[in-house]
Order: C-alpha cells, then structure tokens, then sequence
C-alpha cells in the first residue's frame, strides 16, 4: 500500500509524457485522409495541353498511377519537382497532374521551365475537383491502384525518402498484385 | 380616384412587405451559414473556423457549404459531406464513437478516480482518528507548561 503511493503517480506521469512523446512528435498539419482505402471521386477535367480533350480516373482503370496536385503558385511543388522529373524518368508509374487552381497560361509556362514530368494534366481550375479529393495542402499526391481505390496520400512535398520508402514500394507491390 | 390612391398604396404596401420578407429569409439563410461555417475548421489555419479565416480554400469551402445549403441540404448533410472528404477533423466539436470515447469521457472518469481516491483517504483519516489516536489528553495547566518551557529555554546549549 505504501509502494503504490509512489508507484502511482509514478506510473500516470510515464504515462502522461508518453501521450506528450506521440502527440508532439506528430505533425498536426498532416490530418489523416478518410478518402484512403476509397475509390478515387470521379472527375473528367479538360487536358492542360488540349482543353478539347478530357481525362478522368475512370480512363486509367486497370493500372496503378499517381495523382499529384501542383499549381504555377505553389512554391512547395518547386521543391519536389526535380523528383517527379527523375521519376518520369525511371519509367515506373505514369503521374497524372492536376492542375489546381491555376491558370492553363502559367501552368503551361511552369511546365515549359521546369519540365514535365506529367504523363497529362488536368485543369481544375476553380478547386472543385481538389474538394472531393479532400486537397487542402498543395502539393498533395495520391497513389491509386488498379481498382481505382486511393491507396495512399502524401500531402505536402514528396521527399526522396518518402518516394524510396513509402510510395515506390507501395506502387510496386501494387503493380504485382 | 379615390379607388387609384388606394390601389397604388396597397401595391407599395404589398412590395415592401415582399422585399422585408425577402430580406429576412436572405438574413436567416446568412445567419445559418455563419453558424454552421463557425462549427467547422479551416484546414489551412487549424485554429481558425472555416468563417473567420482568410485562406482560400476556406473561401472555396464556404462556396461549397453556400451552394449544397441553397440545394436544400440539412446541415447534418453538409457536415458528412466535408467529414467526407476532410475526416473528422473538420469538425470544431467530434462525433462520439470509440476512438473519440477517451476524449468525451476521459475528464469524467478522472473526475470519478479523483472522487474514489478521496473518499478513500476521507474513510481511512476517519478510521485513523477513531482507532489509533486516542482522545487527546486534557491540557496541562498552563503554569506547568510555562514553566517546562522555561527551563528549556533556559538550558544551556551544548554546542
């Protein structure tokens, strides 16, 4: 009975730095998206290259592709471009890019200077297609697999740990199965 | 004409009970926006509600509940749509449901393990009094007690 007097508060306060050790060392910017393990929401937005032309999640069934959401003003899609460019360049996954809010002037003006590693982009100009994708934090990448269903999402800049250890082996897996 | 003036004054009467009646549904209508952008929370500033803040998507997302509201949407509907898309983290206030059950009840139950552990400490101070102290002892005279404390004090110290 004695011991538990010091045991006790001993224990609650392990305990509280323990919540404390997870909570903090978690970035709260990073909200967990209730759309993985979803189907992707359905789009058919105009082609960045020729507006005449549409694309939709529904024309890439049966393979597994990335969405990355970029904009012309976003200065994080800077930042992870060189990867995306080297990725285009490995030949593994096709990425399809939207567009968001932007206009197809810049947009097109950005990819001419800093290179296109879209397989297509899309424009979703007014952000109505970055809501049902529950975008809010540019850039954002989702993997889908063959079934149409988001597997995973990145949200802010792809770093190249997250592309060796999370996102190419998901992809890859997917590939196979 | 006298018929006329009468005509045209109900008329007047007529349009303007029209335009208040407008006006006021238009109110009422903003008044549940508010209230309902005030319970929601913009993802980009996640301590501001999607009404207070100045980032775009918050002015997309209030586009957003605007027009699901004028499509006749409850306001529970627009919740899950943006619970939908969001998480639950859109919401200023959680839903109760298992993983959020410590943080609804989680106070309660400190406040139940507080009260246990000092009613226990009350019963066992209670016990202790009744068993083991014996009524305290009727005072000394004072004189005596003076005196004691005297010849303490005045007790050379051995240092």
């Amino acid at each position: 009975m004695k011991a538990l007097r010091f045991v006790l508060p001993l224990v609650l306060f392990v305990v509280l730095v323990g919540f404390l050790w997870v909570g903090l060392s978690r970035d709260p910017h990073e909200v967990p998206s209730p759309l993985v393990d979803r189907p992707a929401p359905a789009f058919m937005l105009a082609r960045l290259d020729d507006p005449t032309k549409k694309l939709g999640p529904a024309n890439l069934k049966g393979q597994v592709w990335l969405l990355n959401v970029w904009a012309s003003w976003c200065v994080s899609c800077r930042v992870e471009h060189p990867l995306l460019v080297q990725l285009a360049r490995a030949n593994i996954v096709p990425v399809i890019g939207l567009n968001y809010k932007d206009t197809t002037e810049l947009g097109r003006a950005w990819l001419a200077d800093n290179g296109d590693p879209y397989k297509l982009s899309v424009v979703d100009a007014d952000g109505r297609v970055g809501i049902d994708w529950g975008v809010y934090g540019v850039p954002e990448t989702f993997v889908i697999d063959k079934n149409g269903v988001i597997r995973y999402k990145q949200i802010g800049p792809i770093t190249a740990e997250s592309l060796q250890q999370k996102i190419l082996p998901l992809v890859r897996e997917l590939q196979k199965s | 004409m006298i018929h006329r003036v009468h005509f045209t004054q109900l008329a007047g009467v007529l349009l303007l009970t029209i335009a208040c009646s407008h006006a006021q549904a238009e109110s009422a209508f903003d008044a549940r926006l508010k209230n309902l952008e005030d319970e929601l929370r913009c993802l980009v500033c996640q301590n501001q509600t999607l009404a207070d803040s100045n980032a775009g998507l918050a002015g997309d997302l209030r586009r957003e509940v605007r027009e699901l509201a004028q499509q006749g949407k409850s306001d529970a509907e627009i919740k899950d749509y943006l619970v939908a898309r969001y998480g639950d983290f859109v919401l200023y206030k959680p839903p109760v449901k298992p993983t959020t059950w410590l943080l609804w009840f989680g106070p309660f139950a400190f406040l139940l393990g507080g009260a246990v552990v000092w009613l226990a400490v009350l019963r066992r101070r209670g016990a202790t009094s009744g068993e083991a102290n014996p009524p305290a002892p009727v005072p000394a005279a004072p004189s005596t007690h003076e005196a004691r404390a005297r010849a303490l004090l005045d007790e050379p110290s051995e240092t």
